[in-house]
């Protein structure tokens, strides 16, 4: 077994993973999500409030003498799997892993214990679509208080408390009261959007943003494919139950060729995400080779993600298209998330550096 | 109860009475088998102990450090991965006790005598006679895609024993001896210029009823023994990173910079990453099988590095530019062994083309993942309750 990654579920996590679907089947049902998502209320806090404080699950990251689980990425990945299976309109992402993640690289332990137990919310103030290493937007620091516009911040608006790097390279931990938080029209209505615009807003460091920053969006990068794969793996599973069903030219649907080989080929390709996400969660746990399986799960897993939903569009064909039905929640979350914590092509290129396939 | 410890004792009793250095390879192969090392799963007396089949691989660690000779298992593949689990479990006693010996150590090659010019994925339509007269059959017919006939001294072949019922009703399965008269082999050769491959015409061939495998009319059957063997043949590999296809390519993308342009990066890296993530599900299906819960995955290995191999070798050519222009050697040969990496780029793209032809169609594997592992209805059939010899043809 040298050097592989354990790219299995333990039994823990498969116990973990039917917890967190009883959990989501009784509060996260396709209707429910869909008459949310245009409300003022667009997260599901109740369902929040079971994941968190409930099962705990707001801090698997944390070790346990900071009030955490002491759990590892690989349990937060199956969390994730099924938090994409049910596009759970919930912070858990954002405030679990990536803005954890990056308390962690500070050490900051009493943040680290509010938002391990789930009662406190934070966001990583960079947007959405910036990819571990690349650039990020800071703001203005002038005598320890903040000034700037950041757009683009995913569940901002459930957040407490806002991670936000500063141009003197600090990051700062700012109160959500301190700040205006105004709501974009998100492409996902499921993770929404918003502009956080800090005028003056007392800041706290809790470190240098370099290392930090980085650290927290890889692991949102490498986990995200987990919440890929819970989409891709629902679009298909929910597809092929509805081609057995369905009926024209007096036969199911699903006995034509054209379409067996089709979902055939996206079975193959779920498969391959799966390993390609238990891969990225294995490594970010062990810490071994994560910076290339990250990078290849992430250059994966959109593709992926997004063509298994639109392949469940395609195939459901008139009843998809509608809004009544779910497929949009899972096609609008797949292409936000071929953006977010960047694009494919833009793991692609990094990947290229790290295994020594320059550009030309 | 045969556990690691009792295997290292026997391998170290026949190592002491058998030298590696100072004993011929046939025989200490011979010793190995009558010594129940051959292959430890197998039964007492068939070269195994009833081991558990996770158990050889302590037998072999403790060869290999001890450099002693093996069988060397790729010459013999169709035999030890085809043949060999078939006369296991349908052979009768004398059978098994005459050809697993042999054909173990290395003596005696098998072939497999199974697609036809007009049975190929639909091989239950094989047209191969076999009649009966008096203690023997009497084969005619033609068979295809044979590697290793020309070094066979036996044969797995399938034949059609009843054209008067439905074609999966009237099909014999039997052991072929490749040195009767009867038997023509010649090579077929393919697009990359060589002969892996043969053609093998029957004409009264006469097999002894007693090389009959299974029940007469119940050769279909005892194929699928052979044909799953096949399949787990091609699961079981565990490579490394940039093991495949992918290696040769990546290290020419390295040496030869002025090769390289924009276009062929990006496709390059996407084919990087698909092999990457196809290693790790072949790697996670290995994880499976050790662990005991085999998955459905493996069904689709095969179709993904068919189609990476074709991909990946035809993004080689080109890149090669200029040198992707010309081709290292056309000469019809005979290979001993096959190596879909070896030779020049321009090879490697033909030989790939037949990664989703042989071992079953990609579109036959889109089938069966379809219907066996997502439940979808099976293709409408014509041909179930028709005799043989009323099929369209």
């Amino acid at each position: 077994m040298t050097g592989a990654p354990d790219l299995l579920y333990s039994e823990e996590e498969e116990a973990l993973r039917s917890a967190v679907r009883d959990l989501l089947t009784d509060h996260c049902d396709a209707p429910g999500v869909i008459a949310r998502a245009e409300s003022d209320a667009p997260h599901d806090l109740a369902a929040w409030k079971a994941l968190a404080d409930g099962m705990g699950l707001a801090g698997l990251l944390v070790p346990e003498e900071l009030g955490g689980q002491g759990a590892s990425h690989r349990e937060v990945a199956v969390v994730l799997e099924e938090l994409g299976r049910a596009v759970a309109p919930v912070p858990y992402l954002t405030s679990a892993v990536v803005a954890t993640e990056a308390l962690l690289a500070c050490g900051d332990e009493e943040l680290l214990g509010r938002l391990a137990s789930g009662r406190t919310i934070g966001a990583l103030a960079v947007g959405l679509h910036v990819a571990p290493g690349a650039a990020f937007e800071t703001v203005r620091v002038d005598d320890g208080l903040l000034h700037g516009e950041l757009p683009g911040i995913a569940d901002a608006v459930a957040a407490d408390v806002l991670l936000v790097p500063g141009d003197d390279g600090g990051l700062y931990a700012v109160d959500a009261a301190a700040v205006t938080v105004t709501p974009q029209v998100a492409f996902d209505l499921t993770r929404p959007l918003a502009t956080v615009t800090l005028d003056g807003a007392a800041g706290r460091r809790l470190g240098d943003a370099e290392p930090a920053v980085p650290r927290a969006l890889r692991a949102g990068a490498g986990l995200l494919a987990s919440e890929q794969f819970g989409v891709a793996e629902w679009a298909l599973t929910e597809t092929v139950r509805y081609l057995k069903e369905r009926k024209q030219f007096n036969r199911p649907v699903g006995g034509f060729q054209a379409l067996k080989h089709r979902l055939a080929q996206l079975w193959l390709e779920v498969v391959n995400l799966r390993a390609a996400a238990r891969g990225a969660a294995d490594a970010l746990a062990s810490g071994a080779d994560a910076d290339v399986l990250v990078a290849v799960a992430q250059a994966y897993a959109a593709p992926v993600a997004v063509r298994a939903a639109e392949e469940a569009l395609q195939l459901h064909a008139g009843i998809g298209m509608t809004w009544e039905h779910p497929i949009h929640l899972y096609l609008k979350r797949a292409k936000a998330d071929s953006i977010a914590f960047g694009t494919a092509g833009a793991h692609r290129e990094a990947l290229g550096e790290l295994v020594g396939l320059e550009a030309p | 109860m045969t556990d690691a410890a009792e295997l290292r004792r026997r391998t170290a009793d026949l190592l002491a009475a058998n030298p590696p250095a100072t004993t011929e390879k046939l025989d200490f192969l011979k010793a190995r088998f009558d010594a129940g090392l051959a292959w430890v799963h197998y039964p007492v007396g068939l070269g195994g102990l009833g081991a558990p089949r996770s158990l050889q691989a302590v037998v072999d660690a403790e060869l290999e450090a001890a450099d002693a000779p093996d069988n060397d298992a790729r010459r013999n593949g169709i035999g030890l991965g085809m043949a060999a689990p078939t006369i296991l479990r349908y052979g009768t006693e004398e059978q098994k006790q005459r050809f697993l010996r042999p054909l173990w150590i290395g003596e005696e090659v098998w072939c497999q005598l199974f697609s036809e010019p007009g049975a190929g994925s639909d091989l239950a339509a094989l047209g191969t006679r076999a009649v009966r007269e008096g203690d023997d059959w009497i084969v005619n017919g033609q068979k295809v895609w044979t590697s290793g006939a020309h070094n066979a001294r036996w044969a797995i072949l399938i034949a059609r024993t009843d054209p008067s019922v439905p074609k999966h009703a009237g099909i014999t399965y039997f052991v072929c001896d490749m040195t009767d008269p009867g038997v023509d082999v010649r090579p077929l050769r393919q697009v990359t210029g060589e002969a892996e491959f043969n053609e093998v015409f029957l004409t009264d061939v006469r097999i002894p009823d007693a090389h009959r495998l299974g029940e007469t009319g119940d050769g279909w059957r005892v194929a699928q023994t052979t044909l799953n063997n096949e399949r787990v043949a091609i699961g079981g590999m565990r490579l490394p990173r940039e093991g495949g296809m992918i290696g040769p390519v990546a290290k020419t993308w390295r040496e030869r910079p002025e090769l390289r342009t924009h276009d062929l990066h990006q496709r390059l890296l996407k084919l990087w990453v698909e092999s990457e993530v196809a290693r790790l599900t072949a790697e996670r299906l290995r994880q499976q099988l050790v662990a005991g819960q085999p998955g459905p995955e493996g069904a689709g290995m095969k179709l993904a590095f068919a189609r990476l191999n074709q991909e990946i070798s035809g993004l080689e050519v080109e890149l090669r530019g200029e040198e992707g222009l010309l081709y290292d050697d056309w000469t019809m040969r005979r290979p001993e062994l096959v190596d879909f990496t070896g030779r020049d780029a321009g090879y490697r793209y033909l030989r790939a083309k037949g990664n989703s032809i042989e071992g079953g169609t990609s579109e036959v594997l889109l089938n069966i993942v379809a219907e066996r592992v997502l439940g979808l209805p099976a293709e409408p059939r014509t041909d179930k309750d028709v005799a043989w010899k009323d099929l369209a043809r």
